[in-house]
């Protein structure tokens, strides 16, 4: 659930395409399905795992006379989309029919954009493995050519003697992410899809659950000499279900079409299934036969004019970006490269985070970062729970952070009282007076317990007076051990110099 | 004398209804009497189902009996191209690819005649998916014109025009895409209106071509018409084409809009190959609109010997695509041989769909392909923006435009087989759906040989109020409805 940027990849391809001089050239078409209430083009639902065929009314079943009537709420989505990755937005955009057969798809043509796209260029901010997991790494803006929304397709599910095709997922708001040919590896293409999936998942516009096919990639793949600026002949890879399988699949594909061109072969434009499971490809189909789709202007739909006012409204909701977001957090809360890249990459856990620095204050920032990571990551974990459905409120953490700061209770203290009130939703002062853990720093109790502690160490006590300093540890033991864990170390170190120099 | 009920107009039964001297079940019996009687030489139903009509009759009768009268379709037998969809109906499109297909839903205009209380009776026949111009492109039947047996209605809407002139119905809706209302209007001595693209929602109508396609009403005057277009009329959140625009009361607007008119007369619709019977019918028409004072003035539509060619680039081009649905996959015809799924789709679509369906789907998806789109459909559509404005630029002048409906009245089943010839018909329609512009054919005389003839008017976009109001000014005046067919 928490992805870490800019994690560390292996780069096995570099060196043969090195040794060759050769470089390796990739864009990606990156469909994601946009989180609306209802289908694209009509009021029935959407979603994932309902039973076959229930999501289906006449337009998605295409039954004579029915009509497509755009969903204003996917074209916000997409709008929001085209913001967070600098699009421009184009004023008018229009509807295009893509047609070709085939069993998935029950108008037999799919309702597509296809020369007035909604958004055109922008880019895809990308963090490629620093040096070490503590190291940020270099960031690269990979550019788009254009988003564009279209309406997804039913499943088939094919047996031995017979398909079955389900319909719930046609209909589904799809936009198509194009990149531009201007990836160079697969390490920068699984940081561009980790990009992709935080930025549309923090927008709100898509999960991009990849096993539910919320996120679907294709690559195009193709290399060519250094220094040559045609592009070498492309291959498209095709079902790329996941992060992994898409880095896996484009190291494949390069090494493939490396050793055809060893062999002395030549590179064939095709279209090929990888399997992310044993690792290899095979050709789906070649150039010749594409399909011509005949794409005209649907007269079913009119063509959608995105004014001023619709683009200030969509950018008003828009998030901030998670690379702009880490970045503050380092600047603003001096948060270490670490930290951030385990609070940004979810937004709920970085608004969290500043929800606590709201009210903690910015001073106590590291210590708020340091908490979340470690602790409430861990006791989120343990728990098994979504950190909404915490009893852990920001206001709580800022108070225990306070209640360190002000002295009132140890660090290992507030460990225990963090997990009360991770626990109860109990708030961590009552925890600290409920079971009595308040630090009783200035009382007699507490120098007794240092008297005691040099009394029963003599030796300890003739080592520190001869100069050995650490030879103080051995003494804190008992003192701590006496207090119950609730002596403020500092003081106890304070008060067992005092009375070692008496 | 009157006619008999099942002849009467809308307007007519509607009073009665009203005014309880009839009631809905006896109205509604009277034309399933009359079908019983006809339908044999007419065939304009694909389907009836009369249990249902006088279930629908015996409703609007109870309304009338406590006195909620829904208005003045209210217990009227209406019948629908089957086109339209009819919730728990046979919808075929006239093919055999949908022989078997009930619709589970109703179209926008159904709905709204099922709100108005319209019993709903009839399934009228129609060229395959609404091609043609005879119903000869009809799956399951032909239908016979009622003036002249051995004629065509015209098409595609023809049942619904046969239909009406035969007393199988008070009024009907058809289809019109190229002038599939207005021709057999004019073949079959009724009033048929196409209104403007956008006025009435398409949902529920089985699409030939979207940007075209428009549903109207067939009636015996043009006062009916009026009624009819106020009950379907209307923007419909289903329909993203459907225009937002008030609608006036259509029939109110006939008495308050007096004229006199200016109307343009197009040269280019007087040339070659207009009958000289209907031109004379027509310049008829003309002279009477000039003794009640309008002005008459001639009009150029430069654009005109374009019409029919834009005609079918768009048409077929939009056809093949909105037929692919049409695949054996869910709710078509599948043929019992399919073994792979492209078996499915080559067989089904060879044995469901008829030779002209099958020609425009091919036609259409030729001028969509690559390297051909830029050349037809593209060129097209611009030409279409053309033959707009050749008429947006008449208005500036005239109030309306004033034609023959067809170059000629019906002619024999069978004598057209020609598809090209067969286009011709529709020479003076078309350009009225390629503009998106109401035109309305009625009842202007007959030819010597007994045959119907139509005059058209096209009106300004939305501006229907002016345009019934033109139309009936020669409606209300002539009695041409009240020769009945010799059935």
């Amino acid at each position: 659930m928490f992805h870490i940027m800019g994690y560390s990849l292996p780069a096995t391809h570099y060196s043969l395409l090195q040794k060759m001089n050769y470089e390796a050239v990739i864009g990606l078409e990156v469909h994601v399905q946009v989180k609306t209430a209802s289908k694209i083009f009509t009021r029935v639902g959407q979603g994932y795992g309902f039973d076959e065929n229930t999501l289906t009314d006449p337009v998605v079943l295409a039954l004579p006379g029915a009509l497509p009537v755009m969903n204003k709420a996917a074209l916000d989505a997409i709008i929001k989309a085209g913001l967070m990755l600098d699009c421009e937005i184009a004023e008018v955009c229009k509807w295009d029919r893509k047609n070709y057969f085939y069993p998935d798809s029950t108008k037999n043509y799919q309702i597509s954009q296809f020369d007035q796209p909604i958004c055109n260029g922008g880019y895809v901010e990308i963090e490629l493995p620093g040096e070490a997991r503590n190291i940020m790494g270099e960031h690269k803006k990979i550019p788009l050519t254009r988003i564009h929304l279209e309406e997804d397709v039913g499943k088939l599910n094919h047996g031995t003697n017979e398909s079955l095709v389900d319909y719930n997922r046609a209909g589904t708001p799809l936009m198509e992410i194009v990149s531009d040919p201007a990836l160079q590896s697969a390490e920068e293409a699984y940081a561009y899809l980790t990009t992709l999936r935080t930025t549309m998942v923090y927008a709100g516009i898509s999960d991009c659950d990849m096993e539910k096919g919320q996120m679907r990639c294709d690559a195009n793949i193709s290399i060519r000499p250094v220094g040559q600026e045609e592009l070498g002949v492309k291959v498209e890879l095709k079902n790329l279900n996941s992060i992994s399988y898409v880095r896996d699949g484009i190291n494949h594909e390069i090494k493939r079409q490396m050793s055809v061109l060893k062999k002395g072969g030549i590179i064939v434009q095709e279209t090929r299934d990888f399997d992310g499971i044993t690792g290899t490809s095979q050709s789906l189909r070649t150039k010749e036969d594409a399909h011509d789709y005949r794409y005209f202007p649907d007269p079913d739909l009119m063509p959608v004019r995105v004014d001023r006012e619709w683009k200030e409204r969509i950018a008003a909701e828009c998030p901030e970006r998670p690379f702009d977001k880490q970045r503050r957090f380092m600047e603003e809360y001096d948060l270490p490269y670490t930290i951030t890249s385990v609070l940004v990459p979810d937004r709920d856990l970085s608004d969290w985070f500043e929800a606590v620095v709201a009210i903690a204050g910015k001073a106590q920032a590291q210590a708020v970062g340091n908490w979340i990571a470690n602790d409430l990551l861990r006791e989120l974990s343990a728990a098994q729970i979504e950190l909404a459905d915490s009893k852990l409120m920001p206001a709580h953490l800022a108070e225990l952070v306070g209640l360190i700061k002000a002295g009132t209770i140890t660090k290992q203290i507030a460990r225990e009282v963090f997990a009360e009130t991770f626990g109860s939703g109990e708030t961590p002062t009552a925890v600290v007076e409920r079971k009595g853990l308040k630090d009783d720093t200035n009382s007699y109790e507490l120098e007794q317990w240092c008297r005691d502690a040099i009394a029963g160490n003599e030796k300890a006590r003739e080592q520190f007076l001869a100069g050995k300093d650490g030879a103080i540890n051995a003494l804190k033991g008992p003192v701590m051990k006496a207090s119950r864990g609730k002596a403020n170390p500092k003081l106890v170190d304070e008060t067992l110099r005092r009375l070692l120099a008496e | 004398m009157a006619h008999s009920l099942p002849f009467q107009s809308l307007t007519q039964v509607a009073d009665q209804l009203a005014a309880g001297q009839v009631s809905s079940v006896e109205l509604t019996q009277a034309v399933i009497d009359q079908t019983q009687a006809v339908e044999d030489r007419v065939n304009a139903f694909i389907s009836t189902d009369s249990v249902d009509a006088l279930a629908q009759a015996a409703a609007a009768d109870q309304r009338r009996a406590v006195g909620e009268l829904l208005g003045p379709l209210d217990g009227v037998p209406i019948a629908l191209k089957d086109v339209i969809a009819v919730r728990d109906q046979p919808l075929t499109a006239g093919s055999k690819m949908l022989e078997k297909f009930v619709s589970p839903y109703d179209a926008t205009v159904t709905t709204k005649l099922k709100d108005a209380g319209a019993v709903l009776w009839g399934r009228a026949n129609c060229d395959e998916f609404a091609m043609g111009s005879s119903t000869e492109n009809s799956a399951f039947k032909t239908t016979a014109n009622p003036y002249d047996l051995s004629r065509v209605p015209g098409g595609s809407s023809g049942g619904s025009a046969a239909a009406l002139a035969a007393g199988e119905a008070i009024a009907t809706l058809g289809s019109d895409t190229g002038g599939s209302i207005r021709q057999p209007a004019a073949f079959c001595n009724v009033v048929g209106l196409k209104p403007t693209y956008g006025l009435i929602s398409r949902y529920g109508l089985a699409a030939y071509a979207s940007s075209l396609d428009q549903i109207g009403s067939f009636t015996r005057t043009v006062e009916d018409a009026a009624i009819m277009l106020g009950a379907i009329a209307g923007h419909d959140d289903r329909d993203s084409t459907s225009f937002k625009t008030p609608i006036p009361d259509y029939r109110a607007a006939l008495a308050e809009k007096k004229g006199p008119w200016k109307l343009g007369i197009p040269k280019e619709y007087f040339g070659e190959g207009l009958d000289p019977e209907v031109g004379a019918a027509v310049e008829k028409a003309i002279a009477f609109y000039r003794e009640q004072g309008c002005e008459i003035k001639e009009v150029s539509l430069p654009h005109t010997e374009y019409c029919l060619s834009t005609y079918y680039i768009i048409a077929t081009a939009e056809a093949s695509s909105n037929l692919a649905r049409y695949d054996g996959v869910r709710y078509t015809h599948r043929s019992a041989d399919a073994k792979t799924v492209e078996d499915v789709y080559f067989k089904s679509r060879a044995e469901g769909f008829g030779a002209e369906v099958k020609r425009r789907i091919i036609l259409g998806t030729y001028v969509l392909s690559s390297g051909y789109y830029d050349a037809y459909y593209l060129r097209a559509q611009k030409v279409r923006t053309l033959i707009r404005q050749d008429f947006l630029n008449a208005y500036q002048k005239v109030d309306a435009v004033l034609t023959p409906t067809t170059p000629t009245p019906a002619f024999k089943i069978g004598e057209t087989a020609d598809p090209l010839a067969m286009y011709l018909q529709d020479i003076y329609t078309v350009s009225v759906n390629l503009a998106g512009l109401p035109g309305i054919s009625i009842p202007a005389g007959f030819s010597e040989a007994g045959l119907p003839i139509g005059l058209q008017l096209i009106g300004q976009p939305y501006q229907e109020a002016d345009l019934l109001a033109i139309a009936n000014t020669y409606d209300s005046t002539h009695d041409w409805n009240s020769r009945l067919p010799e059935l």
